[in-house]
């Protein structure tokens, strides 16, 4: 998501960051671009208008024109005001300190709920609570089937009690349950219904006054377009509704929803739901995502993530030999072996500072499959080879190949993937030296393992 | 206009009617606001076709063939646009207009991304082509979403059609391949196939689904094949993207439009259509078994405008 929008910004800003000095009219024609790229993201119209006003007033302001480095100024405003307009820092879900804490999906047909609720009791349960998940869709053909499956997908109990029965009576039914039970937290899932159907809104209404629940989470599609903001308004007037849950976040949609809910209903991003997989529920981060938009880079993001996913002391084994410049092909496989824990490769490049969006990665660009034969050459390679790699040539590499059933091609290419990201770390090992006072303890504290 | 028709375009009235703030409305609003035709006018107006999807391209071609018209018809008044602006859409949706194959075996292969609507589509097309007197196999080739078959068994039984599935993980190239063979020994006069949703940008399943879609064409080459794509009305722009990718992997040659009884009024179609070259088949405005209907340029944006 935002790769594009990311591009597009990125290149209207670039006109202005070279320049000594900037002209009224070099700004308005960079917010031009920037409105565009804006509203083919499908960020609402009315937060783009308000947007490109504030940002423009703020450029003209003497901060800027004085500055030695308007341009700069310049993307810094704008990284400020888009941060602004998702809202500060992280939001947090409440609980119920004394008793069951109830969570309330709702949304649009195909929004992805149930998928989400699956997601959100995996959560909740690897963080030591235990969820119990409720089907309370007795209207979409085999939704309960669904949730059950999903349910049975993360070890989370499902209450259901079939489709003949009313949501309302459900959900108290399942607090019951709970309680004999022992849950401490109940996830509800409903039935996905249209904003303006007033009949199936006043049943979630009337859901929510028997629950109270503590949080009541609008998923909404990353795809949906101008609609998104009259969508969650709708929700919002109906149920308050306490945050909102990002779906289909995977794909290359621009995610102007994203930017424009905060603003228009005031109401906090709380996760992206980003893949198939069950555990692929990431929090929101309005500050990391404004600099990834601006191709600015995520490290904390790549940092946590590496963190959840690297044994600790590879990783350290594995900084020393960074610093001595001995990184061989061996390393470079448990590397790119630990790499795919983290997540979809590409994801995690993008959120690199100076890489993302730039696509100059093409010789890096791992799929997933390609590890299966990059195991395969490298295992097919002697212990010298490994250690020192410049010996391999021509008919050592014809031997590889053939050793690994696989083509000379893939065994050069291999090779130079690997010089690649030799240079790649040796960028990160300078920018972590540069930036040892730096908020994260510098990139030498940030056990990123290429 | 016979029966079906008209209760059908009162419907799909109602189903666009229920924002209050629809297209029209604020382009009357604009219309009397501003009385002659200059730039504020328009630039006003491209504000409202911007927030109805139809994405800036688009926006900027009705805003030139506006100036055009206006310059050659010698029009100063803002009441005459609104024509202008559905004469327009209903030139654009006409153009690509094509009528179904019905001198053979057809297959329709029905694709998208995740939550649009494929499988509740299918359960009314497959009821909607039984009912006009056709014998209708559905194959169930959404073998990875939990439940999917039974969701789509489920409204096979509804519609009163034959469904060929296996069990959930299972190949979904396999299912097609099966219900081929069932289509053929069963004479089936039309074989809808649905898939499981999936992002267009991801590329394995993409690979998948130009494997199922190169199956029917080996294994079923008397038959005529149909691939929709089927689209979310509250879709913004990146509806261009998912078609054009969608078209790349399976050749699709037909749209279709759902969920359009919401506020969103689904305006990302008109620039599929423009792009691709390709024509609305289906538009769905509800969820009941006959709440989807054959598409008609005229009626669609009349209901858009009247």
């Amino acid at each position: 998501m935002f790769e594009n929008l990311s591009d597009k910004l990125q290149n209207a800003l670039k006109k202005l960051r070279g320049k000594g000095k900037l002209t009224e009219k070099d700004i308005d024609l960079a917010m031009k671009e920037i409105k565009m790229s804006l509203l083919e993201a499908d960020v609402n119209y009315k937060v783009v208008k308000d947007f490109i006003k504030t940002v423009k007033e703020r450029s003209l302001g003497t901060e800027v024109m004085e500055s030695l480095t308007p341009g700069q100024q310049v993307v810094k405003i704008v990284h400020e005001e888009l941060t602004e307009i998702m809202g500060q820092g992280e939001s947090r879900l409440k609980f119920n300190s004394n008793g069951i804490t109830y969570f309330m999906m709702c949304g649009l047909q195909g929004a992805g709920k149930t998928t989400a609720c699956g997601k959100l009791a995996k959560k909740l349960k690897k963080e030591g609570r235990r969820p119990l998940l409720a089907a309370c869709d007795v209207y979409r053909p085999a939704a309960i089937k669904q949730l059950m499956v999903v349910g049975e997908s993360v070890g989370v109990p499902v209450f259901q009690m079939g489709d003949k029965i009313s949501p309302v009576k459900i959900a108290k039914e399942a607090m019951n349950h709970a309680m004999k039970q022992g849950n401490d937290v109940v996830i509800i899932d409903t039935a996905g219904r249209l904003h303006i159907d007033d009949d199936l809104m006043d049943e979630l209404v009337e859901i929510k006054e028997t629950l109270k629940p503590h949080e009541i989470l609008l998923l909404l599609d990353a795809m949906t377009g101008q609609d998104a903001v009259k969508v969650a308004e709708t929700f919002n007037s109906y149920l308050d509704i306490t945050g909102v849950i990002l779906t289909k976040v995977d794909g290359d949609a621009r995610g102007g929803a994203a930017l424009s809910i905060r603003r228009v209903v005031d109401k906090p991003i709380k996760f992206l739901s980003v893949g198939e997989k069950m555990d692929q529920l990431e929090t929101f981060h309005p500050d990391r995502m404004a600099s990834r938009i601006l191709g600015m880079g995520d490290v904390l993001s790549i940092i946590e993530k590496a963190q959840d996913a690297f044994d600790e002391k590879q990783a350290l084994e594995l900084q020393k030999k960074l610093k001595t410049q001995d990184f061989n092909l061996d390393d470079f496989l448990s590397q790119l072996q630990q790499m795919k824990n983290m997540g979809p490769l590409d994801e995690i490049l993008e959120m690199v500072p100076g890489l993302g969006g730039k696509k100059k990665l093409k010789g890096l660009k791992i799929d997933e499959k390609e590890l299966v034969y990059t195991e395969a050459i490298i295992q097919s390679m002697t212990k010298k080879e490994r250690m020192n790699p410049s010996i391999i040539n021509g008919s050592r590499r014809k031997r590889i190949a053939a050793g690994s059933g696989t083509s000379v091609q893939r065994v050069n290419s291999l090779l130079k993937q690997y010089e690649e990201m030799k240079k790649m770390m040796k960028k990160f090992q300078a920018m972590g030296q540069g930036k040892k006072k730096g908020g994260f303890g510098g990139m030498g504290g940030f056990k990123m393992p290429f | 206009m016979n029966k079906e028709n008209k209760s059908f375009f009162a419907k799909l009235k109602e189903g666009l009617i229920k924002t209050k703030k629809n297209l029209t409305d604020q382009i009357e609003g604009v219309i009397f606001q501003h009385k002659k035709i200059n730039d504020n006018f328009l630039d006003e107006l491209e504000e409202i076709l911007i927030t109805s999807d139809m994405g800036v391209e688009t926006t900027m071609d009705i805003i030139e063939y506006i100036k055009e018209e206006t310059k050659k018809r010698k029009l100063e008044d803002t009441l005459e646009i609104k024509e202008i602006i559905k004469e327009y859409l209903i030139n654009a949706l006409k153009e690509n207009e094509r009528p179904d194959v019905t001198d053979k075996q057809r297959v329709i292969l029905i694709v998208g991304v995740n939550g649009v609507g494929k499988t509740t589509s299918i359960g009314k097309i497959a009821y909607r082509l039984k009912q006009s007197g056709n014998k209708v196999i559905v194959a169930a080739a959404d073998t990875f979403r939990a439940a999917a078959v039974d969701q789509l068994k489920e409204w096979c039984y509804r519609a009163g059609v034959d469904i060929i599935a296996s069990e959930q993980g299972s190949d979904p190239g396999a299912v097609v391949f099966d219900a081929i063979q069932a289509a053929k020994a069963r004479k089936a006069d039309i074989l809808i196939c649905d898939t499981a949703g999936r992002l267009h940008n991801k590329k394995n399943l993409m690979k998948e689904l130009s494997k199922i879609f190169k199956i029917l064409d080996r294994e079923f080459s008397e038959a005529h094949i149909d691939v929709y794509l089927v689209i979310d009305a509250t879709t913004g722009q990146n509806g261009i993207v998912q078609a054009k990718m969608f078209k790349e992997a399976c050749n699709i040659n037909g749209l279709i439009l759902t969920k359009l009884d919401g506020t969103a009024k689904g305006g990302i179609a008109f620039p599929i259509v423009n792009e691709l070259k390709i024509p609305i088949k289906y538009v769905g405005v509800g969820e009941g078994i006959d709440d989807l209907q054959d598409f008609d340029a005229q009626d669609f944006v009349n209901a858009i405008f009247e």
